[in-house]
Parts: structure tokens; sequence; C-alpha cells
């Protein structure tokens, strides 16, 4: 990648650019923060957004209509492997975000496809769930408690879906264009997107599985 | 400037963007070092949470308040760790809106539990009837 292409890249977006540091990395470093930051505001509207659907599942938990609890359906050795996998991925996307900011391929492509691949397996695992819940007359429509489980737990692989898709984007848009300072921004969001989802996991393996299980 | 030396050094002003780290020097192995700490620690407590949900070791009626505890504290190693949330005066804007953020998660969850106690202790018919 060529410094013109660099600075052009830096001068599409340098209005948060102070004029007493001229220099083009203090300037490319601004806006690292500024896309950042206001990334992260979006993260937490979107905790807030789950926290409205836990807390929907947390009144709603009881009353499922004579129809199967938590404890009959949830399969913690299932919910064990989830969580390894997404906890595996969430750290081959800092590995990877760490080979990006180095501008290291082996080290980025490799933990960006681990990324992935551990991404999808735990995927696959939720929607075998989803669909062995629903075969055995289970499904969100079955109860309140059912509804709200479908709800949250749904939602949250929505948001792991979306993210494969934005990973291999990520993966494509580095191949295609280098390690630009726009590129890397995104890689960055990306890496904040995928921890975070990774944190709301925490929140719904111990709400809905652990604590269905054990309480 | 080489490519390399602009990627490694984007931290020269004295703020962080969440997810990024401070610079050292000696990014890689550092960094490594960090994400490697943060997951074993995550794994530590997720492995607890779950031997504490399926052990009889542990007084009953303790479990949730515990599996509670231990989510936090796995999602507090996660900010740290992973999505490098610090209390450095250069994360400032990062803490403030983080703290924001678990306000109304805070004012989510628990009025609506409190809420929802409320009226199922006075509304439900088996209630009344016990009355």
């Amino acid at each position: 990648m060529s410094i013109a292409a660099r600075t052009t890249a830096v001068g599409l977006g340098g209005e948060g650019a102070a004029p007493s540091v001229p220099h083009e990395l203090s300037e490319l470093a601004q806006k690292r923060i500024i896309v950042g930051y206001g990334f992260w505001i979006f993260l937490l509207s979107d905790i807030v957004m789950f926290s409205a659907f836990f807390a929907t599942y947390a009144v709603l938990v009881d009353e499922t209509a004579g129809g199967p609890s938590g404890r009959e359906l949830f399969h913690l050795d299932i919910v064990a492997f989830e969580t390894a996998f997404l906890l595996l991925s969430s750290f081959a996307c800092g590995v990877a975000s760490i080979g990006a900011r180095a501008h290291r391929d082996a080290m980025y492509y490799g933990a960006m496809a681990v990324t992935a691949l551990l991404g999808a397996g735990f995927l696959f695992l939720e929607i075998r769930e989803f669909v062995g819940m629903i075969a055995i007359g289970a499904g969100p429509q079955r109860s309140a408690f059912l509804s709200a489980f479908f709800t949250l737990v749904g939602c949250h692989g929505l948001h792991v879906t979306l993210g494969l898709m934005w990973l291999l984007t990520m993966m494509a848009q580095v191949f295609a264009k280098g390690y630009r300072p726009d590129i890397l921004r995104r890689v960055l969001c990306f890496a904040l997107f995928w921890h975070t989802l990774d944190i709301i996991w925490v929140a719904i393996f111990t709400v809905v599985y652990l604590m269905g299980v054990a309480v | 400037m080489s490519d390399t030396d602009a990627g490694l050094h984007l931290h020269d002003a004295s703020d962080h963007a969440p997810g990024d780290e401070p610079a050292t020097g000696h990014e890689i192995a550092e960094g490594l070092l960090g994400y490697i700490v943060g997951l074993f620690l995550a794994a530590l407590i997720t492995a607890v949470a779950f031997f504490i949900s399926g052990t009889s070791l542990v007084w009953g009626p303790s479990i949730p308040l515990a599996l509670v505890v231990l989510a936090i504290a796995q999602m507090g190693v996660h900010l740290v760790f992973f999505i490098h949330i610090t209390t450095g005066p250069d994360n400032t804007n990062n803490v403030l809106a983080l703290a924001f953020g678990v306000l109304i998660v805070f004012l989510i969850l628990v009025g609506s539990l409190w809420i929802m106690y409320n009226l199922n202790q006075s509304m439900t018919p088996m209630h009344m009837q016990m009355g």
C-alpha cells in the first residue's frame, strides 16, 4: 500500500484533527479513536437491547403453560461446547487483530479463519438445538417461556450469523485493499463486535442454561 | 516510515479506542500475553460456573447468586483482557460510556423484575385464593 493511498484515506475524514498536530499519524490515531468510540457506543446500545430480552426472559421463565421447562430441554454438555467454541473464537479474534495491526498476513488470515470456523461450529450446535426443540413440539409458540427463550438466544444467534458475514467481508477487504487505515478501523470494529457477542453469551449461558438447570 | 511502523504506532495521541492496547514497542508478544491471560481466566471462571451448577457440594439456594457473581466476574475479564477497557486516564470516555450502559441495563433488569414480582404477588388468582 502506497503512502499516497494512505494519505487519501486519512484525508477523507480528518475533521477531528487539531491544526497543532499536522503529523499524518496523529491524525490517523484520532480517527481510529473516534471510530472505535462511536462503535463502542453502538455496542453498549446493543447490550441495552439485550438487557430488555433478558428481563423478559427472567419474568417469563416459569410460565411454561404446562409445557416443558428448561430443566427438561437443556443439555449442558452441548452448552459447554458452544461456550468453549465462542470463547476460543473470541481469543482467535484477538490474535487476528494483533496480526492486522502488525500487518502479518499469516497471523491475520489464520486467526480470522479459526475465528470463523469456531463461530460456525457454535452456530451449528445452536441451530441443531433449536431444530431438536421444535421437532419435539417445544417451539417458540408452545409457551411464554419458550417464546422468550427463542427471542433471547435466537437474537444472539442472529448476531453471530451477521458477525460471521462481517468476518468474511473483513478477510476479503484486507485481501483486496491491504492493511489500509480505513480497513484497519473496520477490523477494530469487527473485533469489538465479536468480543461483545461473547460477553452476551456469558450472560446467556449463566442466566438461561446454568440457572435453568440448577435452580 | 514503513508499513509495519505505521501499523504499530497508532497510539501517539493520549486517548485509546476501545479494543486497542497501550503502545509499548513489543506489541505482538505483549498483546498475545494479554489475550492468553484473559483466555485462561475466562476458561477458569466458566469451568467453575459449570461445576457449581451441577454440584451438591454447595448449599443449593446460594447457587444462583454464585452464578451471577461468576458471570459478572467473567464479563469483567472479557472487558479488561479482550476489549481492553481499563481505568487509566486515557480510557475515561470508554469507561464513562460503559458506566452509563451498565446503569441502563441495571434499571431495565431490576426495574422489570421488581415490578413484575409485585404484580405477581398481588394479582395471581392462586395468591388471592390462599389469602
